[in-house]
């Protein structure tokens, strides 16, 4: 049996004949590749949760700041008010916090896992974490739900691709978003196709997105397009679960964020040359910040 | 890169804020340490292009000089590596230049050791984390630090490539990757980049010396 796939309709041809969900799929075939036995696989993935749990803890818990001192500590100020019936929802509203707490724990030079970036780190830990308090999911579920996640994030790196300097944002927040929403439906019971479902419908929310970095630095916009895209995800995830397809199918979505994200012009793509980057005030912060050089702080 | 690992996608765990500009940093610096083979005295870091630009807030510095302490690039001491390049008697100094280099995410690093040994790496930052390292000592090389690597300055002759090969299989190691570069023919400097399944040890660098006379110079990166 060959447990490579690679495209939407592969991998669920592939779960649908053995009978699997997308997760052991993807299990599957990293032991296929050779390199590493199941248990280690799986430990690796464990060492992975441990240090996304620990970056979120971080910056909801301690005062953070990121090295250009633009960033930091407005996670923890979104976390405590989401206990206090906020518009979006506790639990979204708390996800959303959670994701900008690891996105300002990486501007501060803090210890992150990248989902699948570093600028995107934020999206996938905070929805498992978060839902897990709610829903009481075990770590082996969590673990789960990020192989599954994995399995999302390489077809688009196989098909598309998860570099803001090649696709915008949407090939970093938009992915992350994407992997985030399919896991949230393996673990929630739903079945492979439900999940691509809510993979497609989250990047088709976002398709298109730009990368414009103030100052070229992975904080303004990025921590709070990590919380964007951690609710994008949970209402993503409620969609498909609920039944709801997406019209064009996981694939061609796939396809369509690639052809759109070509199409972005290098000044929207990571090069801090336009969009938010090139606004007044994206300017000033960034003259500021080359100033910085040379100074030395520890 | 078609074949990505699970791992690819869900990591690496690293000390952020960017794969480039401070986990591919980290190990620009890391390398230049295996390359010196010793603790160095004095590092200096010209920084080009996107690297001088935004390298101070990504903290591109102080990954450099982790690297240099022997970090990885998920190392949580990385934020303090002034103070702990102090603490080990390293001095370091930045140069941010404006001059443009042939890849935006470029470095320059000479590092002077104890004993005198001097070395200077080019190295470039290339995405995701990834590097290359592109002259070392003035000569031109490729070397990506994923895989144990050996760097070989000869003289080029009939055999030398052979004898090489040969020792390597007599020490066990096998060969992934291996360039070979010369300026012209008979070039007393001519150098091979061999990346290996296993890494040589001191003793092997001896066996290897001993065995091939042509071989001038070994690095072990």
């Amino acid at each position: 049996m060959d447990y490579d796939f690679n495209n939407g309709i592969e991998l669920i041809r592939l779960c649908d004949e053995e009978g699997i969900k997308i997760s052991e799929a993807m299990i599957r075939r990293e032991v296929q590749m050779g390199d590493s036995t199941r248990e280690q696989i799986i430990a690796e993935m464990r060492t992975d949760l441990k240090v996304m749990r620990e970056s979120v803890k971080k910056g909801l818990t301690e005062k953070v700041q990121s090295v250009s001192r633009l960033t930091g500590g407005e996670a923890m100020t979104l976390y405590r008010y989401a206990d206090f019936g906020p518009l979006s929802g506790s639990e979204t509203c708390h996800a959303a916090a959670a994701a900008m707490a690891v996105v300002e724990v990486n501007a501060a030079m803090g210890r992150i896992v990248a989902a699948p970036t570093a600028g995107a780190s934020g999206i996938l830990p905070a929805v498992l974490i978060e839902c897990s308090h709610t829903h009481d999911w075990s770590d082996d579920q969590l673990i789960e739900g990020l192989f599954c996640a994995g399995a999302i994030g390489l077809l688009f790196a196989k098909n598309a691709t998860i570099s803001g300097a090649e696709g915008g944002c949407q090939a970093e927040t938009g992915v992350a978003s994407a992997m985030a929403a399919a896991a949230l439906v393996e673990i929630s019971g739903g079945e492979p196709l439900h999940c691509l479902d809510a993979a497609a419908i989250a990047i088709k929310n976002i398709e298109g997105l730009v990368c414009d970095p103030v100052a070229g630095l992975v904080e303004c916009p990025c921590i709070k397009r990590n919380a964007m895209g951690a609710a994008n995800a949970l209402l993503s995830a409620d969609m498909a679960l609920c039944g709801i397809t997406s019209l064009i199918p996981f694939d061609e979505v796939v396809a369509s964020m690639y052809a759109v994200g070509r199409e972005i012009r290098p000044e929207y793509r990571e090069t801090a040359k336009g969009g938010l980057a090139a606004t007044p005030t994206g300017k000033l912060i960034a003259a500021s910040i080359k100033r910085m050089s040379g100074r030395r702080e520890d | 890169m078609e074949n990505f690992s699970v791992f690819d996608i869900i990591g690496p765990r690293m000390t952020g804020p960017s794969s480039s500009h401070t986990a591919g940093a980290v190990r620009l610096g890391y390398i230049a340490r295996r390359i010196i083979g010793e603790k160095p005295e004095r590092v200096h870091f010209t920084l080009y292009d996107s690297f001088a630009e935004t390298g101070p807030g990504h903290g591109t510095d102080k990954a450099l000089i982790g690297g240099i302490l022997g970090f990885m690039p998920d190392d949580q001491r990385i934020r303090s590596a002034y103070k702990l390049a102090r603490d080990e008697d390293i001095a370091v100094e930045f140069t941010y230049s404006d001059e443009h280099a042939e890849h935006p995410n470029t470095v320059m690093i000479e590092a002077v050791s104890q004993s005198g040994h001097e070395i200077e790496v080019l190295g470039r930052s290339i995405g995701g984390g990834n590097i290359i390292i592109t002259e070392i000592n003035g000569m031109e090389v490729e070397v990506t630090g994923e895989y144990p690597t050996i760097i070989i300055q000869h003289h080029d002759q009939p055999g030398v490539i052979s004898d090489v090969a040969r020792v390597l299989s007599q020490l066990g190691i096998n060969i992934a990757n291996m360039k070979v570069f010369r300026r012209s023919r008979g070039d007393k400097n001519a150098f091979m980049c061999i990346e290996c399944d296993e890494r040589m040890t001191p003793d092997m660098k001896s066996i290897l010396l001993r065995l091939c006379p042509a071989v001038r110079e070994l690095m072990i990166v």
